[in-house]
């Protein structure tokens, strides 16, 4: 099985190409879009693994929580490819990614966690169980102050919402690696076993897990809360 | 050659599928105006994420309606700018995206440049060279327009666009979102007349426009009367009869300037008919030709990109086939290059 797979959630862009469980990945750190990159990084990881474009099985993304528009780069051109290919899609939590990608041996709670902006952060939880990563508690949206860790022990909190609240949760885990972040890779890893299940939806059923929900109030709630008109 | 459009630059999505020698086999449009209405206006980050979930059932739809298939493709052409940045990219990425995957170009389209061929869609289309007035919610602008890629601009809006002028007019006047169609409506009933509004810039002497003033005006009647549901009628007639005395006027002064007798409307605000209207007495009287777009046209579409685009292939135009996309949500169409 060859899949393609794209994480544009944070400003570490990247793209992997999985072949039967051997990876080969472009990234980059770029602080505005990569709308230059992907495709043609596409191209070469196909060229270089002597691939051609029709070779390809399915397509994964991340689909986030994350930077909006870097989850719309990702999500629009796993759309445009898989429809134009005629390709399942798999949608991953950048999350979750977050914590493949954080994952060393005997580190199996991972707590990841992204600045979501606007003084809050998005996390999720996860166990690492015989080679599987589980979901313990769902992506959610909160500022840091009130986000709580799941029960167990020995958690090691992973992404960049440690580097901008040093202080989070800081008394109760085993370590911190906020320098770590979602990478192609692991979208690829965790989208191959739903890839081989036949969990690969319609190009027009992909969309972005936004996660900050409402983005906008409406007049009447502007007006509700003394607003102007 | 067959082209198929993306637009995705505001708060309508559209798709539509453009051959050049059998014309246009099908469009789709969908609009988000219902889903921004509570908003009192259109929510840049609701827009991209309204693109996003319609852009591939609005592309079966087409190519069902067409009954053409993705084979049949010649390249894809998407708006890629001016407009809101997150929309835009939207309709980049999945364009791009799809061409890359099918082998074939895609082109990245000027939204204005997509209004001002609009008519040319129709089937009695201009012939060049002729004067284009393209008014909406953005843009008020006179071009001279010699080919395709050949546009002078004679004269532009200073301040706000004449759609943003109706849509806070019809604001002022306790008329929903959007306005502008609502106080057209509105101005129906109402008697020209009544109320003493000013023609910003009518006799200034060059092409250019300014309708913040007229708006501050409506502000002012709104502040120091209670205007009965009559006079707001009547309000709104004088409103929408100075709008388009000013863009009769200098639309007709661009011609004689040019020495041109074919005038081309584009935009939203090209749908209105008190306007449609007005310029067609005038051009009447002068032995001018108005052209329009269809009504469907008017408004932000995939027709008009898709067209554009095979236009501009046709001409020459390079396209990238390497994946490379990008938008420009402020794109002067004077920096436009000639095919």
């Amino acid at each position: 099985m060859n899949l393609l797979a794209l994480e544009t959630s944070t400003r570490h862009i990247s793209v992997a190409l999985w072949r039967d469980g051997e990876l080969t990945e472009r990234a980059e750190v770029l602080a505005n879009g990569g709308s230059e990159r992907l495709l043609p990084w596409v191209r070469q990881l196909l060229t270089a693994a002597d691939l051609q474009i029709t070779d390809l099985d399915g397509i994964a993304f991340g689909a986030g929580p994350g930077g909006f528009t870097g989850l719309r780069l990702a999500c629009g051109v796993a759309q445009g490819l898989a429809f134009g290919l005629d390709l399942p899609v798999v949608g991953v939590s950048s999350l979750a990614a977050l914590a493949l990608a954080s994952y060393q041996r005997g580190t199996e709670h991972l707590f990841a966690c992204l600045d979501a902006r606007m003084n809050e952060v998005y996390c999720a939880a996860y166990l690492m169980r015989d080679g599987t990563l589980e979901s313990v508690m769902s992506e959610l949206v909160s500022p840091p102050q009130q986000i709580g860790l799941p029960p167990g022990q020995d958690w090691i909190g992973c992404g960049d919402g440690f580097a901008s609240y040093p202080e989070l949760l800081a008394t109760r885990l085993a370590a911190v690696r906020p320098d770590c972040w979602p990478t192609a890779a692991a979208v690829a890893q965790l989208a191959a076993p739903r890839f081989a299940r036949g969990e690969g939806i319609d190009a027009s059923l992909a969309h972005p897990l936004y996660v900050r929900d409402k983005v906008a109030l409406t007049t009447a709630e502007r007006l509700a809360r003394g607003g102007a008109k | 050659m067959r082209v198929l459009g993306i637009e995705s630059s505001c708060d309508e999505t559209g798709v539509a599928l453009y051959d050049t020698s059998l014309g246009l086999l099908s469009h789709a449009i969908h609009s988000q105006v219902d889903m921004h209405q509570a908003y009192g206006g259109v929510v840049p980050e609701l827009a991209s994420r309204d693109h996003i979930r319609r852009l591939v059932p609005l592309l079966r739809h087409v190519l069902v309606t067409a009954n053409a298939n993705l084979e049949s493709l010649d390249a894809i052409a998407y708006t890629a700018g001016p407009g809101l940045a997150g929309a835009l990219l939207v309709g980049a990425s999945f364009a791009a995206a799809l061409a890359f995957a099918r082998g074939i170009p895609a082109l990245p389209v000027h939204h204005l440049e997509g209004h001002l061929l609009s008519p040319l869609l129709a089937r009695d289309p201009p012939q060049f060279p002729f004067v284009a007035l393209l008014v909406s919610g953005g843009h008020t602008q006179l071009m001279r327009v010699a080919a395709v890629g050949d546009y002078t601009l004679l004269g532009e809006s200073l301040d706000d666009a004449a759609g943003e002028a109706f849509d806070k007019t019809a604001k002022l006047l306790g008329l929903g979102y959007p306005g502008g169609p609502a106080l057209a409506q509105l101005a129906t009933s109402g008697r020209l007349g009544c109320s003493q509004l000013p023609r910003p810039m009518l006799h200034s002497g060059d092409l250019d426009f300014s309708f913040s003033g007229l708006k501050t005006a409506v502000l002012t009647l709104v502040r120091n009367t209670e205007l009965s549901e009559s006079m707001r009628a009547d309000l709104a007639a004088e409103f929408q009869e100075a709008v388009s005395d000013v863009l009769v006027g200098k639309s007709l002064a661009a011609l004689r300037q040019c020495g041109l007798h074919r005038l081309v409307v584009a935009g939203g605000v090209g749908a209105n008919r008190r306007l449609r209207e007005r310029l067609d007495q005038e051009a009447t009287k002068l032995g001018v030709r108005v052209f329009y777009p269809d009504l469907e046209f008017c408004t932000d579409n995939g027709a008009m990109i898709a067209y554009c685009g095979a236009r501009r292939l046709m001409a020459g135009a390079m396209a990238s086939d390497q994946g490379i996309f990008a938008v420009r949500p402020r794109w002067p169409l004077q920096e436009l290059l000639a095919p």
